[in-house]
This record gives structure tokens, C-alpha cells and sequence, in this order.
């Protein structure tokens, strides 16, 4: 059987699967910028005292599952989840759901995910996906990666599903409740809460490890890691910060130019100039992060190397954060008005 | 980033798929292309590569100069961690750490050895010195 099921490509897993669902369960206004923004997706924190693939934890966006949950709860969507220790149990919950005419999304590892190239096959248990059929004992998948629906036998679907390490999902299988549609008038007040959670989250977490100033931290430890790490290390550190940047389902910019879009979109609802410049100024820092990554290239490439080489880095990303926290401080005074 | 500036270098996604960003318009308007890569993070993804061949060699010289055991290797050939390897396994992760000694691999029973071949999809006898020796893997 197959749902009738309109497959979107998008940057980011998280957000594409978001905006599938919501889609195919009614809610038709939703889109990728959107579903970020609402989501207050915009992040920085880099983990000192943890490792991910023996490098940097470093993330440019907020922990896996928030976007869905809070941009459901904004719209006042309720939203079914579960976890399972059987995989039997796992795939007749999945079989009753699809039967009864509805897609769901499963939260998998990509270690295990045999349409992925290979190249991208590490052990990331955060991927989200939608099934949107069964044909036989295959699965039809709706990956927002891919640019169209994919398929894997139950085997497979199980395998990822019950993927183990950290943030193993556990087969867990979520969706919305019903289908619903959602006013305008509600979309315009979740984007006021997704922004003021973002400025929150960008200015005025504690420590100085996540935000704005995680990215001054980072940038200092950048200028510390050719003779804290040696140059070997050092590279590769500095091609992890860039594949988390850049490689993740970013959009590219590091979720930058995401959330310039959705402050474009926003703009829709909300007629306020400032959104839009506003807007330019994300666009601006997506840009200088990728400036800076080009930099961090030089190094991991052997063409640069030098401890200026790594100080331009840290000054750039120093420029970055101050360019941010002008953006997200001018943000916070322009939520206000929006009514 | 502009419409016209987004690359399209080849990518890892190769001919599978070509993702999607987002970038302005002359006009300044988001809108959304395919790119099918940047040399750029195609470089960062050798270099991960890179240090998981690195990895591997070495874990594998460690083995053959039995200074730990052949599951090492194979963690490290799987991209795994005594973490991922203990959730799969079901082994406590103290036990796959006692499992890395060459001395304590070596008297596993049958049972706990085919718990790790099953993992690593190789025979209990791939699992073994004598093998990682003869095939200069």
C-alpha cells in the first residue's frame, strides 16, 4: 500500500520531516524555514568535555527532536511518541498506522541506512525519516536528504530502527495525533514565541560554552588547538567543525541562511521592514562562516598552517559572533512589536 | 550566499542525490537550489576518512603485536566505540573493555565469540590473530 504522500526534499532531517508530516497532516502554510524558525532550530555550543567520532562536539543548531516537538506544540498540534524495546512490536505499531492511511516518522541511525552513500555512513542515531508505505515486506521511505521516496526491506527498516549508541532511538515512532489545520493567526504567534525563544537561546544562556558566547569560546580554543593538539589533530578537528557546519543538512552557513529565509517568511506575516534587514544579517554571517570554514580548508588541506593561520580563524569566528549578537539583540527589540 | 555562487563541486552524495540550499536571489529573496557538493566539506570528509584508516592501521598493529585483542581491529574497522560496541552486544562496556586484552579475548567461550562475529559480519574464525595475520588485512 502506498499513502498518498507528497515527498519533500529539504536541507536538514529534522526540519523536512517536520514539514512532511505537518503537510500531510493539514497544516499547508508550513515550510522548512518555518518549521526552523517556529522551532528556534538557530544554535551554537561546543561541548569541551565530550567527544563525537574522536573530535569536537560541536553543534550549530538545537538538540535532535526539539524542532518537531516545539513547533507541534506552538501550533497546538498534538503529537503521538513512542519508544519500544521489541522490534516486533515496533513494526506492527508502524503497520496499524500506515494501514490506517496515515505516514509516521521514525528516528534511525545512519550507520545502517543502505541508501545512504557509504561515505556518510557514521554512527548518528538523530536521522529522521517518514514511511510512507509498505509494498510486500518493503518500506517505502520518504527521506527529506533524497530527492525522492526511497525503499528498504522490513530488515533493514529494523536495523536502523533499533540502531545502538548514543541517542539510540529505540524504534521510536512519532506523528500527529489527527489531522488538523492550523490558522494564520496561529502560525503568527508561534513565529513570536520561536523568536524569543531563539534570542533567549542565543543571549542569554548560561555558561559561556553555548550562544553567542560559545562562539567567542570556540573561537579562542581554535586559536589554542596547533599547539594544544599538534597540527595533525588540529586538522582534523577543524574539518569536523566544518562538516558540522556545512555537511549536516545545514542549508550551508551553518543553518545561517535557514533562518535568514524563515525571518523572510516571517516578514509574510508580519509586514515589518526590520525582519528583512534583519534578515540580511544572518545572510551576512552564513557568509563569514563559510569564509571561515575556506580558512579552516587552508589548514586541513596543508596549504596553510601557521599559528596566524589559526588566529585568523579565531578572529573571524569573533567577528561572527559579534555580528550575531547584534542581529539576535536588534531581533529581540522588533519581536516586541510584532503583534 | 547568492543563487549564482552556490557550488557545485562533486559531492559525496555523488549521483545518489545533490542537496538542497538555501541562498538570496538578485532581488534578495531566499529561495531554495540543488547543489551537488562543495570541495570545500568534501575535504573535511576525507580528512575523516583519513583518520578512520589511520585508526584502523593502528589498531590493527596493536593486534599483531598482541597488545590488544583482534576486537579492537574490528571496532575500529566498524567505526565503533566500547559504547556502540556494548549496545549492540549486549556485553557490559567493562566486559568489551576486558574483551580488548589479548589474554582474556583468547578464552571466550564459543557463545560470547559469536556475539561479536554476528556484530562485525565475519566468521569466529575471522575473528582470530591467526587470520588478521594471514590476509594482511
Amino acid at each position: 500500500m502506498k499513502l498518498d504522500y507528497n515527498h519533500i526534499q529539504a536541507a536538514h532531517c529534522e526540519n523536512g520531516v517536520t514539514t512532511g508530516l505537518l503537510r500531510n497532516y493539514g497544516v499547508e502554510q508550513i515550510t522548512e524555514p518555518l518549521a526552523f524558525g517556529i522551532g528556534s532550530g538557530l544554535f551554537f555550543i561546543y561541548i569541551p568535555f565530550m567527544k563525537v567520532n574522536n573530535g569536537p562536539a560541536i553543534s550549530f543548531r538545537t538538540m535532535p527532536g526539539m524542532i518537531f516537538k516545539r513547533t507541534c506544540t506552538s501550533l497546538q498540534i498534538p503529537v503521538v511518541r513512542k519508544k519500544f524495546s521489541s522490534p516486533l512490536k515496533a513494526r506492527e505499531e508502524l503497520d496499524i498506522r500506515l494501514e490506517s492511511g496515515h505516514p509516521a516518522a521514525c528516528q534511525v541511525g545512519v550507520y545502517y541506512l543502505t541508501y545512504f552513500p557509504p561515505r556518510y555512513r557514521f554512527h548518528f542515531n538523530a536521522h529522521n525519516l517518514i514511511v510512507v508505505g509498505r509494498e510486500g515486506d518493503n518500506y517505502l521511505i520518504s527521506d527529506p536528504i533524497m530527492e525522492t521516496i526511497v525503499s528498504m526491506s522490513s530488515y533493514e527498516l529494523e536495523r536502523v530502527r533499533f540502531a545502538k549508541g548514543p541517542l539510540a532511538p529505540r524504534g521510536q515512532l512519532y506523528y500527529p495525533k489527527t489531522v488538523s489545520t492550523v490558522t494564520d493567526e496561529q502560525i503568527k504567534k508561534a513565529i513570536i514565541t520561536g523568536i524569543k525563544r531563539n534570542v533567549r537561546d542565543m543571549l542569554h544562556i548560561p555558561g559561556n560554552i553555548a550562544g553567542i558566547r560559545g562562539i567567542k569560546y570556540t573561537a579562542r580554543k581554535i586559536k589554542g588547538w596547533k599547539e594544544k593538539l599538534g597540527p595533525e589533530k588540529a586538522r582534523s578537528y577543524l574539518a569536523q567543525l566544518v562538516r558540522m557546519q556545512e555537511e549536516i543538512g545545514t542549508g550551508g552557513g551553518g543553518f545561517r541562511f535557514i533562518y535568514g529565509a524563515f525571518l523572510q517568511e516571517a516578514y509574510g506575516y508580519f509586514p515589518v521592514d526590520e525582519l528583512m534587514t534583519i534578515s540580511r544579517q544572518f545572510t551576512r554571517a552564513g557568509d563569514m562562516w563559510r569564509d571561515a570554514a575556506i580558512q579552516a580548508s587552508g589548514i586541513y588541506k596543508g596549504r596553510l598552517g601557521s599559528q596566524q593561520d589559526y588566529d585568523i580563524m579565531g578572529d573571524q569566528l569573533i567577528e561572527i559572533a559579534e555580528l550575531e549578537k547584534k542581529a539576535f539583540t536588534d531581533l529581540s527589540a522588533v519581536v516586541r512589536k510584532l503583534k | 550566499m547568492k543563487i549564482n555562487e552556490i557550488p557545485q563541486d562533486p559531492g559525496a552524495l555523488g549521483k545518489i542525490a545533490k542537496e538542497m540550499a538555501y541562498a538570496v536571489d538578485e532581488n534578495g529573496r531566499y529561495t531554495t537550489a540543488l547543489s551537488t557538493g562543495w570541495e570545500i566539506k568534501m575535504k573535511a570528509l576525507d580528512v575523516a576518512w583519513e583518520d578512520v584508516e589511520k585508526r584502523i592501521a593502528e589498531a590493527r598493529g596493536k593486534v599483531l603485536r598482541e597488545e590488544a585483542s583482534p576486537l579492537l581491529y574490528y571496532m575500529e574497522l566498524k567505526l565503533m566505540d566500547v559504547v556502540i560496541v556494548s549496545g549492540y552486544t549486549g556485553f557490559w562496556k567493562w566486559q568489551v573493555k576486558r574483551h580488548l586484552k589479548p589474554s582474556v579475548f583468547n578464552k571466550l567461550s564459543g557463545k560470547k565469540l559469536d556475539k561479536y562475529a554476528r556484530l562485525f559480519e565475519v566468521s569466529r574464525e575471522q575473528l582470530t590473530y591467526a587470520y588478521l595475520n594471514e590476509t594482511g588485512l
